[in-house]
């Protein structure tokens, strides 16, 4: 545990050498103060609808322009930063639990680890987003269903990586070691195992963070996510879908945002994944 | 040999039944009536009995999947809600579009991504290096959909080269269905060019250090020789691997990129089912594209033993 732990403390060095890092933490910070702030970033409601300020385009008023019913596009992108950063982090966290867990018990006992990994592996055979499409469409789009949904789709990765990263450490010496002065089962795996399998599963969560937000817009995009009340950026997508010819705006403005999001928390998972080394833990 | 490829079509078995039992239990692990769902939100409190009849909520679980699992195997999907037709048939009317789609990004993703992978391989570090890691990150984080209204803009709005939506089928002619599908591949080749050129990439850089490429060297065979033919002959497995496993990306992927472009394919048949909520339509599309992934992993695995003898299960 000594090295990873002591690379993290040493971050800010780290940091200077990594651009990719700082700049996906400089986007990401960005993008957590529009969500935190959203209010008082010159925004109006971003549901008031208001038919005689319809399609307009951007100006001084209306920084993105309005939509179909002439909704404010950039209180709607700005608040849509929520919808994107609550579900990326939820699922991120949810799935990091239920992945350790199932992860931790398939690679400490030998009897469950064959039917886990084989559901593990049935799971994973069905795509992620319609996975998440078929969960969504029973349960009616909602915030939490949405969330509930891809944390299913996506729990499979990470409890794979963390059985993976428990079977290595069960053959280093020092596991063998406590075994033999007779440490029990439960201690190895909470004292010794445990804390190993933290760095990947840090940087695994990262990536689960980043597919999570575009499994939502897909899901907000094709209509069996976020319900349509609430501004989403895979929301005011699909409200621009008929439109985007004429203003292209509608879909532009909320894509860079998803995107520069995504990109973010995806330097920011190569970071940890560089700072951390999961190739020195073997 | 013989027995190897029959042990691993063996086990595809149970992962395909394993698959069935998931998809089965979704929408009974769900809240609400499953009958009601399959009913439709349309259906008369008589068409629901109907459903809960033929859905035989009576009989145990178990039963009822093997029953189930048994009319799939055999191509019965159930009945659309909207349509009222068998959900086989309006699959089957949809998968040409969607067939065409993917093949041709997946053509056109190993085309670009590998040559990439190795050109970054070879010159690690470097600018053509740096570029082909950016390029990749980027692929893993602009949205496919994204990427589709960019390029549309591009080359179908203000360049008015390609049509901005719709597709021909071949039988309308080669170059109508060509042109038809390059937007909508490109789109769905950016996440797997991405995929495909990073794993090259790592893969070469591994198999460059081996001692087998200094020998070629030594024995003075040429950069493109060395690179093309010893190099990435070893880098064969983890690439057809990841291509493989790709699919399940450009499955989602597919989904959404033929709204886009507005294509009839299987993703627009599960777009407007999700409008309709007509839930048998999405239990089989969701059921046909993994079923179809299983296999497409089980020929990469077969690839395997015929690339490479060292393989053995």
């Amino acid at each position: 545990m000594g090295g990873p732990a002591a690379t993290a403390l040493r971050a800010p060095s780290v940091w200077r050498r990594d651009k990719g890092m700082t700049l996906g933490v400089a986007l990401l910070g960005t993008m957590v103060i529009c969500a935190l702030f959203a209010p008082l970033l010159g925004t109006v409601d971003p549901t008031a609808i208001n038919p005689v300020n319809r399609l307009k385009p951007p100006s001084a008023e209306h920084w993105f322009g309005t939509d179909m019913v002439g909704r404010d596009l950039y209180s709607r992108v700005i608040y849509g930063a929520r919808v994107s950063l609550i579900v990326g982090l939820s699922v991120a966290a949810l799935c990091a639990l239920a992945g350790l867990a199932i992860g931790l018990v398939s690679g400490s006992i030998r009897q469950l680890d064959g039917v886990i990994m084989r559901l593990i592996d049935a799971m994973m055979s069905i795509p992620p987003v319609l996975l998440a499409i078929a969960l969504t469409a029973l349960w009616r789009g909602s915030l939490v269903s949405v969330i509930v949904a891809v944390t299913l789709a996506e729990t499979p990765s990470i409890a794979r990586v963390v059985r993976g990263t428990v079977l290595s450490l069960r053959e280093l010496p020092y596991v063998e070691a406590s075994t033999a002065v007779g440490a029990s089962m439960m201690r190895i795996i909470l004292v010794h195992i445990l804390p190993n399998t933290l760095p990947a599963l840090l940087v695994q969560a990262s990536y689960v963070c980043a597919s999570a937000m575009i499994v939502e817009s897909i899901l907000s995009f094709l209509g069996a996510g976020i319900p349509p009340s609430i501004p989403s950026w895979g929301n005011i997508m699909a409200d621009g879908r008929s439109l985007w010819l004429v203003l292209p705006q509608i879909i532009f403005f909320p894509a860079a945002f998803l995107s520069i999001t995504v990109l973010a928390v995806n330097l920011v998972g190569d970071g940890l994944r560089d700072m951390l080394d999961p190739r020195q833990m073997k | 040999m013989l027995g190897l490829v029959v042990r691993r079509v063996l086990a595809a078995v149970p992962v395909l039944v394993l698959v069935g039992l998931i998809i089965f239990s979704i929408l009974y692990v769900a809240p609400g009536d499953p009958a009601v769902v399959i009913a439709g939100d349309r259906a008369s409190a008589e068409e629901i009995a109907q459903v809960r009849e033929a859905l035989g909520l009576n009989k145990p679980f178990l039963l009822r999947f093997v029953e189930w699992f048994w009319r799939v195997m055999q191509g019965d999907l159930g009945l659309s809600v909207f349509h009222g037709t068998p959900v086989s048939e309006l699959i089957l009317d949809r998968v040409g579009p969607t067939v065409s789609v993917m093949l041709m990004t997946m053509l056109f993703s190993v085309v670009i991504a590998v040559p990439m992978g190795v050109l970054a391989a070879w010159r690690a570090g470097g600018l053509t290096d740096k570029l082909v890691v950016g390029l990749a990150v980027i692929g893993f984080s602009v949205p496919v959909f994204v990427f589709g209204y960019i390029l549309a803009f591009i080359f179908a709005r203000e360049l008015q080269w390609l049509p901005v939506q719709g597709y021909k089928p071949l039988s309308e002619g080669l170059w109508p269905w060509l042109r038809s599908l390059i937007l909508p591949s490109v789109t769905l080749s950016t996440l797997y060019v991405a995929l495909i050129a990073r794993i090259t990439r790592a893969t070469l850089l591994d198999v460059l250090e081996q001692d087998y490429i200094r020998t070629a060297r030594a024995k003075g065979a040429g950069q493109f020789t060395i690179l093309f033919v010893h190099a990435l002959k070893n880098a064969g497995v983890p690439i057809i691997t990841v291509i493989g496993l790709g699919v399940a990306l450009l499955i989602g992927g597919a989904v959404v990129t033929e709204s886009v472009f507005a294509i009839p394919g299987l993703g627009r048949l599960t777009l407007d089912a999700i409008a309709m909520r007509d839930y048998p339509i999405i239990q089989g599309v969701v059921l046909v594209f993994s079923f179809s992934y299983v296999i497409v992993n089980l020929i990469v695995d077969l690839l395997y033993i015929l690339i490479d003898p060292r393989i053995r299960y």
